[in-house]
């Protein structure tokens, strides 16, 4: 075998990944810069970041989270908070900026660099996932799914609700359905081109390395300690902690990483979008992304980001714009787009009739549904 | 699997420091006493079984030593430590390990993963440290992965299999699987429940042989929860014998044999 057949062999991931990525980063090019296919590829670009991040809750740890959106609208209020005139009068009206790009550098209200978000987005989203975590994963099961349903649940209402929530000085927590609006465009030090007026291909290319770079978290956690204390948690709890795996911190590891990247893509779909508005937050959303992990096949993650790549289009694209009027050319007085989550959960449906396993299956996986893998769960005891 | 001759049980109590024990230890679950008032303990380096007939409370017994259960009266001790109420997977760290009566691998991980887990306590890698891989993590993950591999062998799993799942593995190899977990955490202490159900005479000398094995070479103590009689007669310097949650007797395998209280839990009561 050639030196290269064999590298090929022993980094099918990374030469999958790379092939994958150069690929999708000329892709723009073929499009218009303010093409709305652009538009869709960065919206499915931040649903693959949050589709992986809600895979090691689900796929990899197996724990049935859903309440997933919590972490996104935590995500896009931080950027909404920390990057727009929204706490307008602080520092006597003249704003706080740190490293803020030159246009917002001028306006009043609290403007840090986009990268600062981000990475406060993750801290304040992995926090949030502990606080919510550390009650919640003591519980086991379906009891786990009911109770950050509720979070999710609780968290939309604060949002909704916000506009009438004093925080300091008479400012608001969010503005609620009103949104918080205009946020500031993403600004990279040395490099201003981040207008969604003019051209959104610099947007794509920053989604696709925050695809590049989530995607390298997840195969890395996947093949570690970590990783295999989370799939041994999912299989056997007992088994687990009989072993040594210490089960609350190893749940909350896996619950406020996939937090920390639902933040991610929180912050950036607050700033691509520059607007923070409550009703993004809805319940259904967090059943949208439990859709794609499900239909690309839990816990794996190649099959993952084909899922979310996969429904995102079929939402923003498929639905709306080729078959939308298929229902009034058969005489029907609606737009499929009000269908769209019946749409979705027929698809569900779909996948599990014929391939339970998702359309790209982890090998553990397939293998757990075609030959009947499971546990004897005869002595089931409650471990602390 | 060779090993040396074991020393005939002599009738003495073994000799050597208390590993751990118990203090009039019970499990009650609502109006069911499963375990009541055990008071017991193991020397170091000895291999002691527990007997008794279906239901006599051998495994909850288990479940409380590692951590499983709380005893709902009673201290537990290790090593000098109370452990009664400690967490199962701290309890693991400080040196107990077990395996399950029916066998509770992590079916879709291969033996070697499934061992690799069982070293999680005495890995270091975190969140940070998982995501970067520094040159630490690195090695150690190769250690850790050829340790995997050599304890595998160990407890005689030829190498070709040792990437196969677990749940696609022979039973008996499934059996090995798990004690080679087991041994993984590097235990002092080895708590082996049923090990040889479901095994032929033959794989059961061979299980007995590799327990005295495992003491002379890896310093260990085992307790086992056994009913092959002709096991626990020739492997155990000392028996307690647990019946309806309660310790009837205890001592030496000639002992327990003779003793008409066991007799009687056993075969019920003669004339």
């Amino acid at each position: 075998m050639s030196g290269v057949e064999q590298f090929v062999k022993d980094h099918r991931n990374l030469v999958t990944a790379t092939v994958c990525l150069i690929a999708a980063a000329v892709l723009p090019l073929f499009f218009d810069p303010l093409s709305s296919i652009t538009d869709n590829f960065i919206t499915a670009g931040a649903y693959v970041v949050m589709a992986l991040g809600l895979n090691i809750v689900v796929g990899f740890a197996g724990l049935l989270d859903l309440g997933y959106v919590a972490f996104y609208a935590f995500g896009a209020y931080t950027v909404g908070w920390f990057a727009s005139d929204h706490f307008s009068s602080v520092n006597g009206e003249k704003g706080i900026h740190v490293l803020a790009g030159e246009f917002a550098s001028s306006l009043p209200g609290i403007h840090l660099n986009f990268l600062l978000v981000m990475l406060l987005a993750v801290v304040i989203v992995g926090i949030a996932g502990m606080l919510i975590g550390l009650p919640t994963l003591r519980l086991r099961g379906d009891y786990i799914a009911i109770v950050t349903l509720a979070f999710g649940e609780i968290i939309y209402r604060f949002a909704v609700n916000g506009d009438e929530i004093s925080v300091v000085d008479g400012y608001k927590l969010t503005n609620g359905r009103q949104a918080i609006a205009p946020v500031d465009a993403i600004d990279l030090p040395g490099f201003a081109g981040f207008d969604s007026a003019f051209n959104l291909r610099p947007y794509f290319w920053f989604v696709l390395v925050l695809v590049a770079l989530v995607l390298l978290v997840n195969f890395r956690l996947r093949d570690s300690r970590l990783g295999r204390a989370w799939i041994a948690v999912r299989e056997d709890e007992v088994a687990a902690a009989s072993m040594g795996v210490p089960l609350v911190k190893t749940k909350l590891l896996a619950y406020a990483t996939g937090a920390a990247f639902g933040g991610i893509s929180g912050a950036f779909l607050g700033s691509y979008q520059a607007s923070v508005q409550a009703d993004q937050f809805k319940f259904g959303f967090s059943i949208f992304v439990l859709a794609m992990i499900i239909l690309g096949g839990l816990g794996s993650i190649w099959g993952v980001v084909l899922g979310a790549i996969l429904l995102s289009f079929i939402n923003t694209y498929f639905i709306p714009e080729v078959f939308n009027s298929v229902p009034r050319s058969l005489g029907l007085d609606f737009d499929l787009t009000v269908l769209n989550f019946g749409i979705f959960g027929f698809l569900i449906l779909l996948v599990m009739v014929l391939r339970p396993q998702g359309l790209l299956p982890e090998r553990r996986r397939a293998m757990e549904l075609t030959e009947g893998a499971g546990v004897d769960d005869s002595i089931d005891v409650k471990v602390p | 699997m060779s090993t040396p001759a074991a020393a005939k049980p002599d009738g003495a109590p073994p000799k050597g420091k208390t590993l751990l024990s118990t203090e009039n230890v019970s499990k009650i679950f609502g109006g069911l006493v499963a375990v009541n008032d055990v008071t017991f303990e193991i020397p170091e380096r000895s291999i002691v079984s527990i007997i008794g007939p279906n239901g006599a409370g051998k495994t909850t017994f288990f479940n409380m030593l590692t951590g499983l259960y709380k005893p709902t009266i009673g201290t537990i001790a290790f090593d000098g430590q109370d452990i009664s109420r400690t967490r199962p997977d701290l309890i693991t760290t400080l040196g107990i390990a077990r395996t399950f009566q029916n066998i509770r691998l992590f079916a879709t991980m291969s033996a070697v993963e499934n061992v690799m887990v069982g070293q999680h306590a005495r890995m270091g890698a975190g969140l940070i440290g998982s995501i970067l891989r520094p040159p630490k993590v690195r090695r150690e993950e190769r250690e850790v992965r050829d340790r995997a591999r050599e304890t595998l062998s160990y407890v005689g799993l030829s190498e070709k299999i040792h990437d196969e799942l677990a749940i696609n593995l022979a039973y008996g190899d499934q059996r090995r699987v798990e004690i080679a977990r087991a041994l993984a955490s590097e235990p002092r202490l080895l708590l082996l429940d049923e090990p040889t159900a479901g095994m032929n005479p033959q794989e059961s000398d061979t299980l007995t042989a590799f327990m005295r094995q495992l003491r002379e070479e890896r310093n260990l103590t085992i307790l086992l929860i056994e009913h092959d009689m002709k096991v626990v007669m020739g492997v155990s310097e000392r028996i307690t014998v647990l019946d309806h949650g309660e310790k009837i007797a205890e001592g030496d395998p000639v002992e327990v044999r003779a003793n008409p209280l066991v007799v009687e839990a056993y075969l019920g009561k003669q004339g």
